[in-house]
Order: C-alpha cells, then structure tokens, then sequence
C-alpha cells in the first residue's frame, strides 16, 4: 500500500520532469525569449514541487499512524481500562490493535474490545484517506502549478540549488537532531535515576550492588561508580599499552621503509583486523587468550585469573591496531615530503628522520588519533562482556577480573527490566557519564588534528 | 665576474686540455662525473654525461625544464637513492674517492655535499633547532657553548644573524620566504660541508631577497664549492664561474661562464641562451 502510493508519486514526479521539460522548451520558441536556465532543470523543478510536498505529508501521515490509532483505541476502551496502570493500558491495546488488524488474539474478544476494534479501523480508514488525498491534491497541485509558472525567466537552476541546499539540509540536520534527541532522552532517565540516588552517592560510590534492592523493599542498593570506572580505565590502559606501540610502529614501518608492494598488500590486512566484528574478538579473547594467559601464570607462579581486565585489555589493544596504525600512516604520509628529504640530505638517517622531524611534525595528529582510539577502547562492549569476568570491586590489580562501564550497562538492561527501577536506570547514568567521555576525548581530539591540517596547508 | 674568459669545451673533453685556460679551469677538481647515467625505471635521464667540477667556486647548471638537471645534481649526494625504481651508473668521484662505492658511507656523504632545495623547507623547529639539527646528528659540538658558537657562525655565514639574533628560540616556519632559503644555507654551513648543492634556491623568491642571496653564494664561493640549478641566465651569468648546459638528458657544452654566454660552440646553447627555445 505505502510502496504503491510511492511508486505512483515517482511516476508523476517523471511525467512532470518530461512535461516541464517540453514545455519549457516550447515556452522559449513562442516567446523568442532565450531561457534562463536548461530545460532539464524547468523539468527538475516541477518533479521536485510536485513530489516534496506529498512526500512530506505521506512521511508524516505513516509516522504518527498508529500513534494516533493507539489513542483512538484507548479512547474507546471503558474507564476502567483508562484509569488503570501502563501495563494493563498497553496489553488492553495491543489487543485491540491486534483486532482490528484482524491477526487474531488469544481468549475471547469482548463486545467492548469490538467495539473499539472496530471504532480504531474506521478511523484509520478516515485517516488514511484523508492523508492519501491531501498528498494527491499537492502533487497534483504542484504539478500544474509549477507547469504553469514556466516562462522563459522562471530562474529554474537557483531554485533547484536551493531545493538541494534545503534538502542537504535538512538531512544534517536529522543526525544532530538524533544526537540531541539521544542524549535528551538518557538525561531524563538519568535525572529519574538522580531521583532514587543521589549524584554523590553515584559517582563518588565506592560500592557497586545494584541488585541488593530487589530482595529488599524500600533499599535502593549501592550505586558507586568507582569500581565500574576503574575497570573501564584498566582496561582501556591495557589496550592502549598494546595498541599505541604496536600501531603506531606499524605505521612508521609502512610509511617509511616498506616497498610499494609490500605497502599495497600489508595495509590492507591490517585493515581487516578492523573487520573482524567484536563479538569474535571477545570469544576468541575467551576461549583462547584467557586460558593461555592463565597458564602462562601458572607456570611464572603467577595468579592471572583466566578473564581478566588483562585479558580483555590485550584483545582490545588488537583490535585497535589497525585504528591507530592506518590514522597514524596517513598523517605520517602526509608529512611533506621536503621535510624528509631536508634532514636526509643533511646526513640524518632513516630513523633519526622519523624521530627527529617527521615524528615530532607529525605528533598533533598522531596524538589525536591516540584519543580517538582511547573513547573507542571505553565505549567498547562486546570483548569485556566476555572475558573481564564482571567483577564490580573496587580494586587494581589487572590480573583479576573486573567490570567496566559498558559491561554493567549491559547487566543492567538486560533480562527483567522494570523500568521504573534504579536497577535499569542506572544504565542512563552510566551511558550518559560513558558518553560525555567519550565526547570530551573526541572533541579534544578533533582540536589537536585541525590544529595539524592546518600547519601544512 | 673576476674570473678570466675560457673558451668552452666539447662535451667528453679532458681537464687537462681546460687546464690550459685561465685560472678557473686551473682549480683543483672537487668533483667529477664520468659517463654517468641515470634511469627512472625505463626512462633514461640523464645520458653518458662527464663533467669535472673545480674547487671553490660557482658551477651553474643550465637547460631546458626536463632536461635532467635536477637529477643529475641529486646524483652527487645521492639523493637519487631515496627515489623509488632510480638507477645511477657510472663513476662520480669526490676528490677522487668513488661515491657510489661500497664502502662509501651515505651519511658521510652528505655531510661532505649538503644541498639546498628549491622550496624553502626549514623544519617546524626553532630557528636554533634548525641550524643546529645537523651538527648534533654528526655530533659536532660536545658543549652547548660549541654549539653557540656553530650556530651563530652559520647564521652569519648565511647573512641571516642580524635578523634573526634575538628570536633563535621562535620557529624556522615563521621567517619570510627568503630568510627561510637563508636559514636553509645557514642549516647546509652548519655541517661544514665540502659542496653545496642548490637546486633552484632562488625560485621560490622576490628580487631583493634573491639578490641576497646571489650576494651570499658569490661570498660563499671563498670556502665551498657550490653547484647551482637555475633557469635564470642572469642569474647563472652574475653568480657563476662555470656554465654547463642540459638538453633531454646530455651535457651538451661545458665552460667559463662568460664564454659560454658570449661564445657558445654548440647552436644549442646558443639557441637556448638567447631565448629562441627553452
Ligand atoms: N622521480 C622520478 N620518477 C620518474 N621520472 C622522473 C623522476 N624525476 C624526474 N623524472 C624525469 O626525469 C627527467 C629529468 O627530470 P629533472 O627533474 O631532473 O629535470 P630538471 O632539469 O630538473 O627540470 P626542471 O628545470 O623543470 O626542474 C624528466 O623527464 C622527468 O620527467
Ligand atoms: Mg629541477
């Protein structure tokens, strides 16, 4: 139903290309007049009337359908129903919805649950209806309108570019407005966490037991962050012990001293490290690098348990790598190539070049990559769920099994969730506090690469 | 030019037979090429060319863009090494040791023949840094005070000191286009090279600052023996002794600056010093 009205529009915005077209053309013969623009984009804009405006309201129409539809039906429910708790309003209307759609429900449909069953398929026949014709009368409408506007100064071109300078737009502005949407979303579930347990508690907390509250009534557990941070920054310092090194030399050896060749097929393989979905990170940080880890501590006489943030944070420090190599390459190749040649030619060798001018020209962007990596390493979940063992204590030896951030998000949400409770809502806080991290090293960021690019330039 | 004329010689020609005419043929050879050739992948650059160099003084190199002069100059601190698929044969003495032999260190080398390049390109450094960063490399000072003394002394050397005296600690980057060619010079002195090689040093300049430093290589000429690029006749004719002119990769002529200019034996030359192509 929806693809067709679609389809039907498209078709009308290319009969309107055509017609705009031809019309245009004839236009400017009759008139004499040379046209202001080319007849194509005469075409363009009455396609683009045509077809925005009924796009528009088909858009809007199926979003807020069966919003509406939900509204009518509880509406038509009785006021018991209505003055009852969210659960019993929600499955009261699920099964309406489920009525009037007619896929069947489970027990026997009451004369009341017809009733409003029916009342909900009239009103989606009405609206539907009503949105269908209103999208036909500005298609239309905006078909002959603008076929009618086409005289041979009609500035067609500066209107198409405004048209698509509206519509880019609008599409940027989708992704800032579901950035702002996001985080206003997880401030208010946070403030509702606020409500339960106090910001110091929070975040100054030493004590991590959500789950304390649940067996007792009015408890709200203990919400201290510190445990949950600590492991996070393990964790992350770990990897980044890995990954800085070994990135980092990755990028100098293929930068500077690898062939062409060799350079054509080793970047690409590192790259596909980045490939590699996390989950198979975590398993294999699980199944394979704990138990060896651990073994390799029975035999130093060492206690490393088998998940442990040392565990995570060496596969995480893989798995970044290849971030913070090919970055690093990158602006190392963009070091300009006189600089090098400079100090070569004054004697210096390969590797006092790179660590006497290339490095130090090229450390801005180097460090930004570095922080870039660094908010990848603490919003990353999936390794840490599997092999830091999920140990919220307050502790710092990376040989023992810790739990991050993410990891408690994780716990938090998933099987029964009330939320309504501290239990889930503390998730918001702590996605919230992850994100603000995460952003703060991310704009840092950003600073210290602009500042490079702009060196050069 | 206080050099006596010589008549230019042929291609291929001996010294010997230069060492006939006038004092600047006299000089002591610094460098000198035998049959060398150079080739990017198949492209071949620069053909059988020999040519002998004399101690303290100005050799310009001449010719047509393309013609391979800027290759050839790479060729004497083997520069050309760092280019991808470039294969140099041929003999290149520096008095008298082969440099492309085995045993010849290429840091050595071009401590021995520093160069010049046609872009300004001082490291975002300070200007202290920047002069300095070779002779800590060679390790040529063993005090900070030595190294003072080595910074200032190249600074004046390339007529930069005054300018520059009282900000050493400010970055190379932020001079003028033609104090940052100078400080380049004062970076190329301050390893106390043998040869300077400049590519095209003045390209990048306006007229006054490249009349500075027309000035500074007719003074340096008292201690090294410079070799210059230039697509400049005038410039080639106020700065140098000897002219050696390229065309598509061969040494085509040879000789006194000024008999060059006034005197060629090739139409070439000829040709190309009055403008008719190039
Ligand atoms: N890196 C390179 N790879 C392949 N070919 C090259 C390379 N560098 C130079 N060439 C070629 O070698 C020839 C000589 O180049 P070279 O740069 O020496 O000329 P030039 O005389 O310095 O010219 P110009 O006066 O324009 O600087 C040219 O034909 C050029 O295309
Ligand atoms: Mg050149």
């Amino acid at each position: 139903m929806n693809l067709l009205l679609i389809a039907i529009l498209l078709a009308l915005m290319a009969v309107g290309y055509r017609l705009g077209t031809r019309r245009s053309r004839r236009v400017s013969t009759e008139r004499k007049e040379r046209l202001h623009s080319l007849p194509q984009h005469y075409g363009t804009l009455v396609a683009l009337w045509c077809g925005i405006p009924a796009f528009i309201v088909l858009v809007l129409w199926m979003a807020t359908q069966s919003g509406y539809l939900e509204s009518v039906a509880l509406s038509e429910l009785p006021a018991a129903v209505q003055t009852a708790d969210e659960g019993t309003k929600l499955s009261a209307v699920t099964r309406v919805m489920a009525i009037a759609d007619g896929t069947g429900v489970v027990g026997e449909v009451s004369a009341e649950e017809q009733a409003a069953a029916d009342a909900v398929a009239q009103a989606r026949l009405i609206r539907t209806l009503a949105a269908v014709a209103l999208a036909a009368a500005l298609a239309i409408g905006g078909f002959l309108f603008t076929l009618r506007r086409i005289t041979p100064k009609l500035q067609a071109r500066d209107q198409i570019e405004f048209v698509v300078k509206a519509l880019l737009f609008v599409s940027s502005l989708i992704a800032i407005l579901t950035t702002v949407g996001i985080v206003l979303s997880m401030l208010t579930e946070a403030i509702r966490f606020f409500s339960f347990v106090s910001p110091i508690d929070f975040f100054f907390g030493t004590e991590w037991r959500p789950t304390f509250s649940s067996t007792g009534a009015g408890g709200a557990g203990e919400y201290g962050l510190l445990p949950l941070l600590l492991g996070t920054l393990l964790v992350s310092v770990i990897a980044m012990l890995v990954a800085i090194p070994v990135g980092l030399m990755t990028a100098i050896y293929l930068a500077n001293y690898a062939s062409p060749r060799l350079r054509a097929t080793a970047k690409p393989i590192i790259e596909i490290l980045a490939g590699i979905p996390t989950i198979v990170y975590g398993f294999f940080a699980l199944v394979t690098v704990g138990p060896a880890l651990h073994g390799l501590g029975e035999t130093l006489g060492i206690d490393i348990s088998a998940t442990s943030a040392l565990t995570a944070g060496l596969v995480m420090g893989i798995m970044i790598i290849p971030f913070i190599s090919s970055i690093a390459d990158d602006i190392i190749t963009q070091v300009p190539r006189s600089l090098r040649d400079g100090s070569l030619g004054l004697g210096a060798t390969k590797s006092e070049t790179i660590r006497k001018v290339i490095l130090p020209a090229a450390l801005p962007g180097i460090v930004g990559a570095f922080l870039l990596a660094v908010s990848r390493a603490i919003g990353e979940t999936m390794i840490v769920v599997l092999a830091a063992g999920n140990s919220p204590v307050l502790q710092g030896n990376p040989l023992e099994a810790v739990s991050t951030v993410t990891v408690t998000i994780v716990n938090q949400l998933t099987g029964d969730t009330d939320f309504a409770s501290p239990q889930s809502l503390v998730a918001f806080a702590l996605g919230l506090t992850l994100f603000v991290m995460t952003l703060a090293l991310n704009v840092v960021a950003l600073y210290i690469v602009r500042k490079y690019r702009e060196q050069y330039d | 030019m206080d050099q006596p004329a010589s008549p230019p010689t042929k291609m291929g020609v001996s010294v010997t037979s230069r060492a006939t005419e006038g004092s600047a043929a006299a000089a002591p050879v610094k460098v000198s090429a035998q049959n060398v050739d150079v080739f990017y992948g198949e492209k071949h650059a620069i053909k059988g060319v020999s040519i002998n160099i004399p101690e303290r003084s100005v050799t310009a190199f001449i010719g047509p863009s393309g013609c391979g002069k800027s290759t050839f100059l790479r060729c004497i601190n083997r520069m050309n090494d760092l280019i991808e698929g470039c294969r140099v044969t041929g003999r290149i003495l520096l008095d008298d040791d082969d440099i492309n032999d085995r045993s010849v260190d290429v840091v050595l080398l071009r401590a021995r023949v520093g160069m010049v390049f046609q872009k300004p390109n001082p490291f975002p450094k300070s200007i202290y840094d920047n002069v300095a960063y070779g002779p800590k490399i060679h390790g040529l000072a063993r005090t900070r005070a030595e190294m003072d003394a080595i910074v200032e002394q190249s600074l004046r050397k390339a007529a930069l000191w005054d300018e520059v005296k009282d900000r050493l600690k400010e970055p190379g980057t932020g001079l003028s286009g033609g104090q940052q060619q100078r400080l380049c010079i004062a970076r190329a002195i301050a390893v106390s090279p043998e040869v300077i090689l400049m590519d095209e040093p003045c390209s990048a300049l306006d007229p006054i600052a490249t009349a500075r430093i027309e000035e500074l290589i007719d003074e340096l000429r008292q201690n090294y023996t410079i070799i210059i690029v230039t697509h400049s006749m005038q410039q080639a004719a106020r700065v140098s002794q000897q002219t050696a002119f390229f065309h598509l990769g061969n040494l085509v002529e040879t000789g006194s600056t000024e008999f060059m200019f006034t005197n060629p034996h090739d139409q070439r030359t000829q040709d190309y010093i009055t403008g008719r192509f190039g």
